[in-house]
């Protein structure tokens, strides 16, 4: 067991599948000597070497395209987008291609490759370096979406995509890169699709994911210090495939369901499990279903106006007490 | 430019000749199937640009890449695609070579090499790039060959390709089939230079090469020294081959916004019939001709029987293979 980075647990996930198969390489900006803008795949060149781990020009489009190419052919390629807002560059390539060669050509194409990008708010980046794109790819059939929140999950989540015979999007988030937990030694290797229940609770289902996870478990704490309500909050980890059966079983037991998301208010992963949840869970609810989101706007630069913008301890907490009185 | 090379063998020469009779045999009928109403949704047919994809495919490789635009007949059977899957998939049937889930933009068979018909503009050179450095990467000693239109040259994904191809010395070669047409509009309206991929060339470190793209032997020499320099680790090339689409754009364009003297002067210099008349001035015996051309016409005529007797594709596969599992589900 070793204390860990988020940051330093991404170059550990890639090193534990680089060691293991020799097929899988990375590619993309920075990523080589420099060990990344974010330091996030530090110690990969100097281990593994020039021919798999490879600079590229700023060329998404070439990035993206150049690592489908290469999974099908044989390789298992991790490209790196430096920025998840890059993604709007490399869009035809995700969308088009990768996402839909396989249903397109019948099978005969398999695309086992990852993109890992740094994702989310926190660093006054401003609305071009901030974004929150999991729900823009979560839209799309055919790609995978996993959004760990912690340095345990980052390794086994980061394992388990490249281990996978189908396209997946990591999202790490840029405001957990220097959150430290433990995680244990060996390998670790998670199952996609599968939510975790981070807090056990019988009042109310709070779901998150990444960075919203720590948040919402502070606000649980809150809420079960202050005002006796006792929330389980699930890190959903996995948005496609998504864990239904974790969300409705909790909310079979609490009667009440919250979602914690970061992005924009509209056609947030949250409305599909609302949805979900509508449809499946109807008779287990006690009250409306709550989504806290990020306001529909571009995300502003300014410290005191982007931590307004994105759901916060406070905001959680005063939302879950004010709404645990509807029909109480 | 380059034009005719001599040293070719004859078997080569007769390969070169049945794959541009079979492309364009093939092609005219789908083109009147398109009018019957039994090809659905669009075709864009390539009749007059056979000579690039017969020339490149007689130097490539059984294990070589082949990847191609959505005006990808030719090249799919150039590389030994059967023409009644391609048919089917025309016709919308579930022997298609896709399922019925792709039709003609997305002809693609992994087996042939054939790896794909992409239909978004520039995609596919990136794409090709990738497989090209997975073959470097693996020491497979394959090359990925990627046809792409004189349109794409205007793309961002062709500049990012070509560049980091260059950068890696990936073994791909790329080639333009300069038609003259981006889409209905003349190339050089909308192009800063007179050859949209040879004078762009250079800005890559690369040679800048013009072939005759309707002398097939002449597009035959400079595909294998492309394909062997490729092999042989010197890395991509860029290949710009004039030619000529005899028909529009795609469905029933009729291409009006192109000079009548200008299409009689490309006909004129149609690549099958001059072939055809180089051949037998070689002395190749015309009745050997005559036969490829024969069978051809009866292959083509038993594929689409075969393709107009078989089953629309089943319910049952409309939502399978989104997943390398064959499935679709995203949730439990």
């Amino acid at each position: 067991m070793a204390e860990l980075t988020y940051r330093a647990a991404i170059a550990r996930g890639i090193a534990q599948e680089m060691r293991r198969d020799p097929m899988v390489v990375l590619i993309g900006e920075d990523v080589g000597s420099a060990g990344g803008v974010f330091k996030l795949t530090e110690g990969l060149f100097a281990e593994f070497g020039a021919d798999r781990v490879r600079d590229t020009p700023i060329s998404e489009q070439a990035i993206v395209g150049a690592a489908m190419g290469a999974a099908m052919t044989g390789l298992r390629p991790i490209a790196e987008l430096m920025f998840s807002d890059f993604f709007a560059v490399t869009w035809d390539m995700v969308v088009n291609q990768i996402a839909k060669t396989r249903y397109m050509t019948d099978g005969q194409v398999s695309l086992p490759l990852v993109l890992r990008t740094a994702n989310g708010a926190g660093l006054r980046f401003g609305a071009q370096h901030s974004q929150s794109i999991e729900n823009w790819a979560m839209a799309i059939p055919g790609l995978k979406i996993v959004a760990p929140s912690n340095p345990r999950d980052m390794v086994g989540l980061l394992a388990a995509a490249v281990r996978d015979p189908d396209p997946v999007i990591v999202c790490e988030h840029k405001a957990l890169f220097a959150d430290k937990a433990e995680v244990p030694d060996g390998e670790i290797v998670d199952t996609l699709g599968t939510a975790r229940v981070v807090r056990v609770g019988s009042d109310a289902t709070i779901v998150a994911l990444a960075a919203m996870v720590p948040k919402a478990v502070a606000a649980a704490d809150r809420l079960a210090a202050d005002h006796g309500v006792e929330a389980e909050v699930i890190d959903l980890r996995s948005l496609v495939p998504l864990d239904t059966a974790a969300i409705l079983a909790s909310v079979a037991k609490t009667s009440r369901l919250f979602t914690v998301e970061e992005n924009p208010r509209l056609c947030g992963w949250g409305a599909e499990i609302a949805s979900i949840v509508a449809d499946e869970g109807f008779y287990s609810l006690d009250a409306p279903i709550v989504r806290i989101t990020t306001p529909h706007i571009p995300l502003p630069s300014a410290a005191a106006l982007e931590d307004l913008a994105v759901p916060s301890v406070e905001r959680i907490v005063e939302t879950v007490r004010r709404r645990m009185d509807d029909a109480a | 430019m380059a034009t005719t090379a001599a040293d070719i063998d004859r078997d080569t020469r007769l390969r070169m000749y049945r794959t541009m009779v079979e492309c364009r045999f093939f092609e005219i009928r789908a083109q009147e199937l398109f009018f019957e109403g039994l090809v659905r949704g669009t075709t864009h047919l390539g009749i007059g640009q056979e000579a690039v994809a017969a020339g490149f495919a007689a130097a490539m490789r059984a294990d070589d890449y082949t990847f191609c635009t959505y005006r990808g007949h030719n090249h799919t059977l150039a590389r030994g695609v059967p023409m009644a899957p391609i048919f089917a998939e025309l016709f919308g049937r579930g022997t298609g070579l896709l399922g019925g889930k792709g039709g003609s933009m997305h002809l693609t068979s992994v087996e042939h090499g054939a790896m794909g018909s992409y239909a978004i503009v520039g995609a596919h050179l990136p794409i090709a790039l990738g497989a090209a450095w997975s073959a470097q990467y693996r020491k497979s000693g394959q090359v990925a060959v990627c046809f792409f239109g004189d349109g794409t040259t205007n793309i961002g994904a062709f500049h990012e390709a070509l560049n980091m191809a260059a950068v890696w010395r990936a073994p791909v070669v790329f080639v333009c089939e300069n038609n003259g047409y981006m889409e209905y509009t003349p190339i050089g309206a909308v192009t800063a230079v007179e050859h949209p991929a040879a004078d762009r060339a250079s800005a890559y470190g690369l040679e800048s090469i013009l072939v005759d793209g309707n002398d097939v032997d002449a597009v035959h020499d400079v595909a294998r020294t492309a394909v062997d320099r490729a092999r042989t680790g010197d890395g991509p090339s860029l290949i710009e081959a004039l030619t000529y689409r005899h028909g529009g754009h795609s469905r029933a364009d009729p291409g009006k916004y192109r000079p009548d003297e200008e299409v009689a002067a490309w006909k004129a210099r149609d690549p099958i019939p001059s072939y055809r008349a180089r051949l037998e001035a070689a002395g190749v015996d015309a009745a050997a001709l005559d036969a490829i051309e024969a069978e051809t016409r009866d292959a083509v005529a038993v594929a689409e029987t075969e393709a107009r007797a078989a089953a629309e594709p089943s319910p049952d596969v409309l939502e399978t293979q989104v997943w390398n599992d064959g499935g679709s589900s995203w949730r439990n």
